[in-house]
């Protein structure tokens, strides 16, 4: 009965949405970016807007990152509300100027009377053999730097929901949608980007994680994708009789942290597992926390799981092996359970 | 082939070197506004030259002096509306004055106090920028949702001749013109980008031939002379917000002082080419001789406006050094529009070690 009044959308739809809604609500708010006009974005995330809000309001830009994102600094501080879609996030070198010196520290260095409302959206990702210059997923790039939130969701409910939190907050919001989950044709198709989104507008909030699947035995700590394959793994740690609870950070800043030292004081042991590189990133910043305040609730060392610190590679077969997937998650949660 | 030779910018001048031009044109100029124009040049003279000193003393930081360019900073700020944006350099402190930023905000400024890149509400004034020529963006971006909001405003962007060669300004030149944006390119090519001469900076004959790439009209003017950086600026503004599109100014002056109180120009530069600038084409200069020869300054009017300054300059200086407020706790507050609870947590943790450090 209740499989009947789901209304299913994949996650670039469920963006979309969100943007139109926002649109009809508040006239300041439009969008920008490389062919985010009549094609609707090369990921689909801003499919239909062109055609109902017209190119005043849905702007395809010449290829010139820096002058997109330095333009919406100059029209967010006069009122405005832009989205701009900067394509891929490995982008971010041509412009990161204009990201970390001007969207992120204008704010700051005007005493708190220039406001910068943008969402700079952007795809994260590999898994299609893209190459090591379309396949990053920088979060922890972004994260570091203070004056932008970071959000990452996972799911199509929470891709509209976060992005319509996005567009209503006052500071800069980088938002990050992942390829894989967009549910785009061209894909291996998931069934985890496409999902129940309510027809109306909603917001999940920034800066909260959820708990996607509950456990007693091991924390397993993961975003976008490695949520899906670690709620993938934990049905095989079920069958060796291990409970592993998920966590689905949803925001990388502002960070969780409560949710994830709440679960820890319950299971006891913690993996992380990231599809950024290992190295100065996500996993480590979490290991750190858990390490400062939750060591003493911890049975067994933290455990990592990411990207080893080389480019993705081209070649699938290579690429697959620096990828974290389900079955890497198993074996590095029992080997972490049976310690 | 086309070639750059074939492109002719004539330079507008108005006012020579020894204050003469042609009379009609000149007549043109009430004696009260060349009054104004020139009280605030001469201001802006002095509140640089102290502003050097106090550096000098350990009383603010690092400055970048702007002296030698004060024709092509209020002339140009004098031509716009109250509600027109300026986005200015550190080395527009200037133009910020005569658009209405306090005197004692500048000190804040300057002495690098939490609040001091914070504009008054009523101001259109974008906080100083210090990164070379990213400011073209930002205006070209306010200038494009004034222009989405059917708005009358017009954005002025201020720069150097050195920000030209950097991949902002190409960007914000193109992305002005294909959407036909009210903004104003002002370029102060003041000769020099720290140590580098113009022509090591670019090949072209002039800055403000780069429009033509970009569909764009562009304009030399002198900027050492008041009055054509005023007229030209009112002409551009006009054409700007009555939906013209951009354009590119290029004002020729020179920078008599050094980039900032770091460096020693006397080590790149030619020591008679910086006489020359400072003694015969002074900026100040010309528009005095015109004023004086029209009787409407004297030695005395000077005498008394310089000693006006000075004492608004150390009335400004005392209300900034005594502005105790922006702590380094308050800096947690400006990241973001509420601090997250770990920007909380470290903003208690730098009070309890300010306090320690207190007694």
């Amino acid at each position: 009965m209740q499989k009947t009044k789901q209304r299913l959308l994949t996650g670039n739809k469920a963006i979309a949405e969100a943007i139109r809604l926002e649109m009809e609500r508040d006239p300041n708010v439009f969008v920008m970016g490389e062919d985010v006009g009549v094609y609707g974005g090369i990921f689909g995330a801003t499919e239909g807007l062109f055609q109902q809000f017209g190119p005043k309001r849905v702007i395809d830009t010449p290829i010139s990152e820096t002058a997109f994102i330095g333009a919406a600094i100059g029209a967010a501080a006069e009122g405005m509300r832009p989205i701009v879609e900067l394509m891929f996030v490995d982008f971010f070198g041509v412009c990161m100027d204009q990201i970390y010196n001007h969207m992120a520290k204008i704010p700051y260095m005007s005493g708190g009377r220039v406001k910068l409302p943008i969402v700079l959206m952007t795809a994260v990702g590999g898994g299609y053999s893209d190459a090591a210059q379309h396949s990053q997923t920088l979060y922890a790039t972004f994260a570091h730097l203070p004056g932008m939130k970071v959000v990452a969701p996972s799911t199509p409910y929470d891709l509209k929901g976060m992005m319509i939190s996005a567009i209503r907050d006052d500071n800069p919001v980088v938002f990050m949608f992942h390829k894989t989950l967009q549910g785009l044709g061209w894909m291996d198709q998931l069934d985890a980007s496409v999902g129940h989104v309510p027809e109306e507008a909603y917001i999940v909030p920034i800066g909260k994680a959820k708990v996607v699947r509950e456990g007693t035995d091991i924390t397993i700590v993961g975003i976008q994708m490695t949520t899906h394959h670690a709620l993938e793994a934990a049905k095989k740690l079920e069958q060796h009789g291990i409970q592993a609870e998920v966590i689905d950070l949803r925001s990388l800043v502002p960070l969780d942290r409560e949710t994830i030292l709440q679960s820890i004081k319950k299971t006891h042991r913690l993996l992380v597992v990231d599809e950024d590189y290992l190295s100065y990133g996500m996993t480590a910043e979490i290991a750190a926390l858990a390490a400062e305040e939750g060591l003493y609730d911890l049975d067994a060392p933290v455990r990592r799981l990411a990207v080893p610190d080389v480019p993705i590679p081209y070649s699938r077969p290579l690429e697959q092996f620096v990828l974290p997937n389900a079955d890497k998650i198993f074996h590095e949660a029992m080997k972490l359970v049976n310690e | 082939m086309f070639d750059q030779s074939q492109l002719q910018f004539e330079m507008i001048q108005l006012l020579d070197e020894n204050g003469n031009g042609d009379e009609k044109e000149l007549a043109s100029f009430s004696d009260e506004f060349l009054v104004t124009l020139y009280r605030w040049m001469r201001k802006a003279r002095v509140i640089d030259e102290r502003l050097l000193k106090m550096q000098r003393q350990g009383r603010i930081g690092t400055y970048a002096p702007f002296s030698g360019q004060e024709a092509a900073q209020i002339g140009s700020v004098l031509a716009l509306e109250k509600d027109d944006w300026i986005f200015p350099t550190y080395r527009e402190i200037a133009a910020c004055l005569a658009h209405g930023l306090p005197l004692a905000q500048i000190f804040r400024y300057v002495r690098g106090h939490l609040s001091g890149g914070r504009t008054p509400e009523h101001l259109n004034i974008f906080p100083i920028q210090i990164i070379i020529g990213a400011q073209t963006l930002h205006a070209t971006g306010c200038a494009w949702a004034t222009k989405l909001k059917g708005e009358t405003q017009v954005s002025v962007c201020y720069f150097g001749d050195g920000a030209t060669s950097q991949g902002d300004f190409h960007e914000a030149l193109n992305f002005a013109s294909v959407y036909q944006v009210p903004v104003i390119f002002f370029c102060q090519n003041n000769q020099y980008a720290i140590s580098v001469p113009v022509h090591r900076q670019t090949a072209s004959r002039t800055i403000a031939q780069k429009a033509v790439a970009y569909g764009m009209k562009g304009v030399l003017v002198d900027g050492n002379d008041a009055l054509a950086v005023y007229k030209t600026m009112k002409k551009a503004v006009d054409a700007a917000r009555n939906g013209e599109g951009p354009i590119l100014i290029e004002a020729l002056t020179y920078r008599l002082g050094p980039h900032t109180t770091s460096d020693d120009p006397t080590k790149y530069r030619n020591a008679e080419e910086a006489e020359q600038w400072r003694s015969k084409k002074d900026p100040l200069r010309r528009l005095r001789v015109l004023l004086e020869r029209r009787g409407i300054w004297t030695e005395e009017k000077e005498e008394a406006w310089v000693a006006q300054v000075n004492d608004e300059v150390t009335a400004a200086y005392e209300e900034a050094a005594a502005d105790e407020t922006g702590s380094i706790v308050d800096a947690f507050n400006y990241v973001y529009g509420k601090p997250s609870k770990l920007l909380q947590e470290q903003q208690e943790d730098a009070r309890r070690k300010r306090k320690q450090e207190v007694k």
